[in-house]
């Protein structure tokens, strides 16, 4: 595992032996065949990776904004609105894990019901529930307690603490993220098995030289190294020309605003965006392990 | 330096050499003959470890060429210098770059032995040649660049598979000549020819035994060689 870290051996693979590459061919359509299939599975990378940063994002905020605020919801007669109000607002005065408790005004349900309604609606003729916005405390609410509380006091109150809508929203949006990961996943084994098929056919191309090379002494590391670092370089490359297609891609994408939704939302934000420039590591890390498990089986066959 | 004890190779179902028993020590010169597929170039073969007997023990530089793996093999064959029948050359590699391959492979700088290589190029005639392709020489280029090519590592044995057949007298005594250095600088070598105006001159210059092979056995032939 040092070895495998060892700087100096990483500067010399880099810099790679001239001579040595020299006495492997290029083969001219494996090495487009990698290029290109690295780039393109670097492109879907960097859609994929955004798709997971962006639901993972989503999950995560909805799940922190939504647990800290419940809703009361209070349907009484005309007459009695004020008094299960203000009986409701005592309830929660008094109930633990509170932080705060606020009535909404006309003008603020109005807003929400605007996107329904318009904005001309004459909300004094209909039946409105009055709203109460609930602030949770950090030590947490216990919102069955509540309900059996209101139940008794407050008759016309219904504690709506979100959870029915909340759970599934982050759940699909968790499951988003996972998907985006496992799809990232099956990218880079779809590459390595490309990789693979391009090194075995240069490799079968080139059983000539490794029988000279072998013939003057070359070992089969040696041999191996020189395929191993072309195709890992050309990964490399692909890659990396994949990804700033990905992202300059991702930074299109039409910005809707605030209220746009996910959709809108794709992308990358703040140190996310460093997260792409794993991608073409990882593709010649791929690379360098498709190509290394294909040269060592190719060379045994080759007795 | 080489000791075949009991050594057979058989290809399939028939065998190609069997029983057989041989020592080529240090500094010897030895030529294989016998008609054509009595298995010359298949005792060579097994001599740089391209080949390994199905029966019997090969030892080279005091190893046990079965008890190697390919490493080992590769580590022995940089002390062996060989030229093939059919040269086998990388042909998408200029001819100086192909000589100077067991140098390439076993990690030396070409930079540095570029006098080295020079001086070898002319030797064999080919420094004009250089930087030719080896589908762009003639057959007796090619065969001097192999032999160029199987000397460059200074190498303790050279094991050389019909390296006149495509050479006029001349060049053949001039490679015969080289051989013959070699063996005195304390080289072991071993022709496989069918060139007996070559083996008459060299015994002329050199101690050498002629080995023949008939009958999958190897004998030492007769004093009138």
């Amino acid at each position: 595992m040092r070895d495998l870290f060892d700087i100096n051996r990483i500067t010399g693979f880099i810099i790679g032996d001239a001579q040595a590459e020299r006495a492997v061919p290029p083969t001219g359509f494996t090495a487009r065949l990698t290029v290109f299939a690295a780039a393109v599975m670097a492109f879907l990378a960097v859609f994929a990776l955004a798709l997971s940063v962006s639901a993972g994002r989503l999950s995560e905020r909805w799940a922190n904004e939504l647990a800290q605020s419940a809703t009361v919801r209070i349907s009484a007669p005309a007459g009695q609105m004020q008094a299960q109000t203000e009986a409701a607002l005592a309830v929660l005065e008094t109930t633990p894990g509170i932080a705060s408790a606020r009535v909404l005004s006309d003008g603020e349900q109005r807003k929400l019901l605007e996107p329904w309604f318009g904005p001309d609606m004459p909300l004094d003729a209909l039946p409105i529930p009055q709203l109460i916005e609930i602030v949770e405390a950090d030590v947490g609410l216990d919102a069955e307690a509540l309900r059996l509380r209101l139940l008794g006091e407050v008759p016309g109150a219904v504690l709506d603490d979100h959870s029915r809508w909340r759970k599934p929203l982050a759940a699909a949006a968790g499951r988003l993220s996972f998907l985006g990961w496992f799809s990232i996943v099956l990218i880079f084994a779809v590459m390595g098995a490309m990789i693979t098929l391009a090194a075995n056919a240069a490799l079968a191309a080139n059983a000539k030289v490794i029988t000279v090379m072998r013939l003057v002494g070359a070992k089969d590391s040696y041999i191996a190294s020189a395929f191993v670092r072309r195709f890992t370089l050309r990964s490399l490359t692909g890659a990396a020309v994949g990804m700033v297609l990905g992202v300059i891609a991702v930074v299109l994408m039409p910005a809707g605003g605030g209220e746009a939704g996910f959709l809108s939302d794709l992308g990358f934000q703040g140190a996310s965006w460093l997260w792409p420039l794993v991608i073409p590591l990882l593709a010649g890390g791929v690379a360098f392990g498709a190509t290394q498990a294909a040269a060592r089986r190719t060379l045994k066959e080759l007795r | 330096m080489i000791e075949l004890n009991d050594v057979a190779y058989s290809y399939g179902d028939g065998e190609l050499l069997g029983d057989l028993t041989l020592s080529l020590p240090a500094g010897s010169f030895h030529f294989l003959t016998g008609p054509s597929g009595a298995g010359k170039t298949t005792l060579l073969k097994l001599c740089y470890g391209e080949l390994l007997p199905t029966a019997g023990h090969l030892r080279l530089f005091d190893q046990d060429v079965r008890s190697l793996d390919r490493d080992g093999i590769a580590e022995l064959r940089r002390h062996i210098g060989v030229v093939h029948q059919d040269c086998q050359f990388l042909d998408h590699l200029p001819i100086a770059d192909n000589i100077a391959l067991p140098l390439t492979v076993s990690g030396h700088s070409i930079a540095s032995e570029q006098a080295n290589l020079s001086e070898l190029l002319s030797w064999v005639g080919l420094r004009d040649r250089a930087s030719a392709l080896p589908p762009e020489l003639s057959g007796g280029e090619r065969q001097r660049a192999a032999l160029a090519r199987a000397v460059i590592m200074s190498p303790d044995i050279i094991l050389a598979d019909e390296p006149t057949g495509n050479l006029d007298w001349e060049m053949s005594q001039r490679l015969l000549q080289l051989l013959v250095e070699l063996n005195k600088m304390g080289k072991t070598v071993v022709i496989a020819t069918h060139d007996m105006g070559l083996i008459r001159a060299a015994k002329t210059q050199v101690q050498a035994r002629v080995l023949r092979i008939a009958n999958r056995r190897v004998q030492l032939a007769g004093a009138d060689l």
